[in-house]
């Protein structure tokens, strides 16, 4: 069954005022389209959930979609911090429930094996496991020492951006791997958004690249350069010059409000972005083939 | 350039590029502790093994990675694996000797503070909080911390504990069970501190121009002083001309 649909719709359809939602992709990957779809729809409330919120998180606070923040490391990545997020925070205007990056992929390990925690070596920093009450100790039945848990993370939705899938949603990834897989197994719905669509043969044809399977996934959307200004291994670099740009849009909330008018309420779509951005920067991120040596799975 | 002047940062990753033995298995940040590894794999440790918290395994970047998951470090790399496998296989189950920290504020006893300055619920200055260091510094065998001598960063006690230095001395360290053994230098651009007996963050080096005056007066503790105080031997030529000409050419960490 092909589940191929526009971003808008699958957006309109899947995300839900009030969701929590693992746009997910450690730097690489980071579905930035989707985000700014998120912020055109006005989706409101939504609980926002990243090991690493990058900017887009930054943006999708800026536009008034968020009521919570979950976190491991609220950086920019490379820069600095994220400044919307952080004025937020100081100001006590939005919610936040953090992590180490350990505790929070831990978290997802669970969701999305089916099992109530996943025990964690004690670290022995005090403070974070004292002010936010989901770290538990527990008791190894076994040796007697102590573990550390946390309940698992289980997003009302999950997207993950992927290099190449079939329209039943099979999805492939490589380079940095993050988080993709468990938070698509941890979430109850699964957005995929591909810089590709390929037949289903030339997925069938490296069976051990495929992180999601079709059946767990509600939607796919082809989207290409979904994740710019972060990267998609072997199709573009990640713009830096933008990452560092952030940092001085998001100096001013008037600066940052100028920038999602013209660059996200300003365009229809992906492809309009792409467009504007412009063949100067096209050619600056295009990244020249490096081709693995192929492997032989055997005629059976 | 003058090949005998460089700066603080240049003092800071030579000196801590030296600190790395060759074979060991680091944890790589970005930024400088990133320029230390990859110093240290051109000079004395050739089998230095980079990964990354990303993932990455075995990595050898063309260019300078400009974030802690940049595209140069999975070409050619040697194995890439999930979030959760990297802290799981690689770290928790002992398989990293080196880990590198830095922070806002580093103690006495060496315990970081990267998530807040005054109180946690309401922050006066939010930082980005712990990322993978909670637990590289529990579980690495040694970490090294790398930041410039400034009074504010070295406060008696962090405001919040991010992750683990010898919390109130090396006795509640290692009662707490964490296998890794802590702090075991602190690189800064006036010299090298170390944990004595009691895991007290003293000065054991100092570099070339620097003085025991000038740290005290930028640490804010009473810092104690090693009866062996060394200075540590001057940047080579070699080692700038690889910093400059191959690592970071356009001089993005200088």
């Amino acid at each position: 069954m092909s589940k191929l649909c526009t971003l808008s719709e699958a957006v309109s359809r899947l995300i839900h005022d009030g969701d929590t939602v693992y746009l997910a992709g450690f730097t690489h990957l980071i579905p930035f389209a989707v985000g700014h779809e998120i912020i055109r729809q006005g989706k409101k409330d939504l609980t926002l959930a990243r090991a690493t919120p990058d900017l887009i998180y930054d943006q999708m606070a800026a536009a008034g979609c968020a009521r919570k923040i979950i976190f491991s490391y609220m950086g920019n990545p490379g820069v600095g911090s994220l400044k919307v997020l952080r004025r937020l925070l100081e100001a006590g205007k939005l919610e936040w429930e953090e992590y180490s990056h350990f505790g929070m992929i831990t978290r997802l390990q669970a969701g999305a094996s089916g099992l109530p925690f996943l025990p964690m070596n004690p670290t022995a920093a005090p403070d974070l496991e004292r002010v936010n009450p989901n770290y538990r100790r527990l008791r190894d039945p076994y040796t007697g020492r102590e573990v550390v848990v946390l309940p698992p993370l289980h997003p009302d939705v999950a997207v993950v951006h992927v290099q190449r899938a079939d329209v039943h949603g099979n999805a492939q990834i490589w380079g940095i791997l993050g988080e993709q897989k468990e938070a698509a197994f941890a979430a109850g719905r699964v957005i995929v958004t591909a810089e590709e669509i390929v037949a289903e043969e030339v997925i069938r044809s490296d069976p051990n690249r495929t992180i999601i399977p079709e059946f767990i996934v509600d939607a796919v959307c082809h989207v290409p350069y979904c994740a710019h200004p972060s990267y998609t291994q072997g199709y573009y670099d990640r713009d830096n010059a933008f990452y560092l740009e952030w940092d001085r849009i998001s100096e001013s909330d008037e600066a940052v409000q100028e920038y999602l008018k013209e660059w996200v309420y300003g365009v229809r779509d992906r492809a309009e972005y792409w467009e504007k951005l412009g063949e100067e920067t096209h050619r600056r991120l295009a990244v020249p083939p490096r081709y693995a040596a192929p492997v032989n799975y055997g005629e059976y | 350039m003058d090949n005998t002047a460089y700066t603080s940062s240049e003092l800071m990753i030579i000196n801590a590029a030296r600190l790395l033995r060759d074979g060991d298995v680091v944890f790589v940040g970005v930024g400088i502790p990133n320029l230390a590894c990859n110093l240290a794999r051109r000079t004395h440790a050739p089998n230095l093994y980079m990964i990354y918290e990303a993932g990455v395994i075995g990595a050898r970047p063309n260019r300078l990675p400009l974030s802690i998951g940049d595209p140069t470090l999975v070409s050619g790399a040697a194995a890439v694996c999930s979030m959760y496998d990297i802290f799981t296989l690689y770290l928790q189950r002992g398989n990293v000797d080196v880990g590198f920290l830095g922070g806002a504020q580093i103690d006495r006893f060496g315990n970081i503070n990267a998530t807040v300055i005054g109180d946690y619920a309401h922050p006066k200055v939010r930082l980005p909080g712990s990322g993978g260091s909670m637990e590289i510094a529990a579980w690495a065998n040694r970490c090294y911390i790398m930041t410039p001598h400034q009074k504010r960063r070295f406060p008696e006690r962090v405001d919040f504990h991010t992750s683990a230095g010898f919390l109130s001395g090396k006795g509640e360290r290692a009662a707490s069970g964490v296998r890794g053994k802590g702090p075991q230098a602190v690189v800064t651009n006036l010299g090298i501190l170390e944990p004595d007996e009691s895991g007290e963050l003293i000065l054991t080096a100092l570099h070339p121009g620097a003085t025991v005056e000038m740290a005290r007066e930028n640490t804010g503790w009473a810092l104690k002083v090693a009866d062996s105080l060394r200075i540590t031997e001057p940047p080579t030529p070699e080692e700038l001309r690889i910093l400059r000409e191959e690592l970071d050419p356009q001089g993005i960490y200088r």
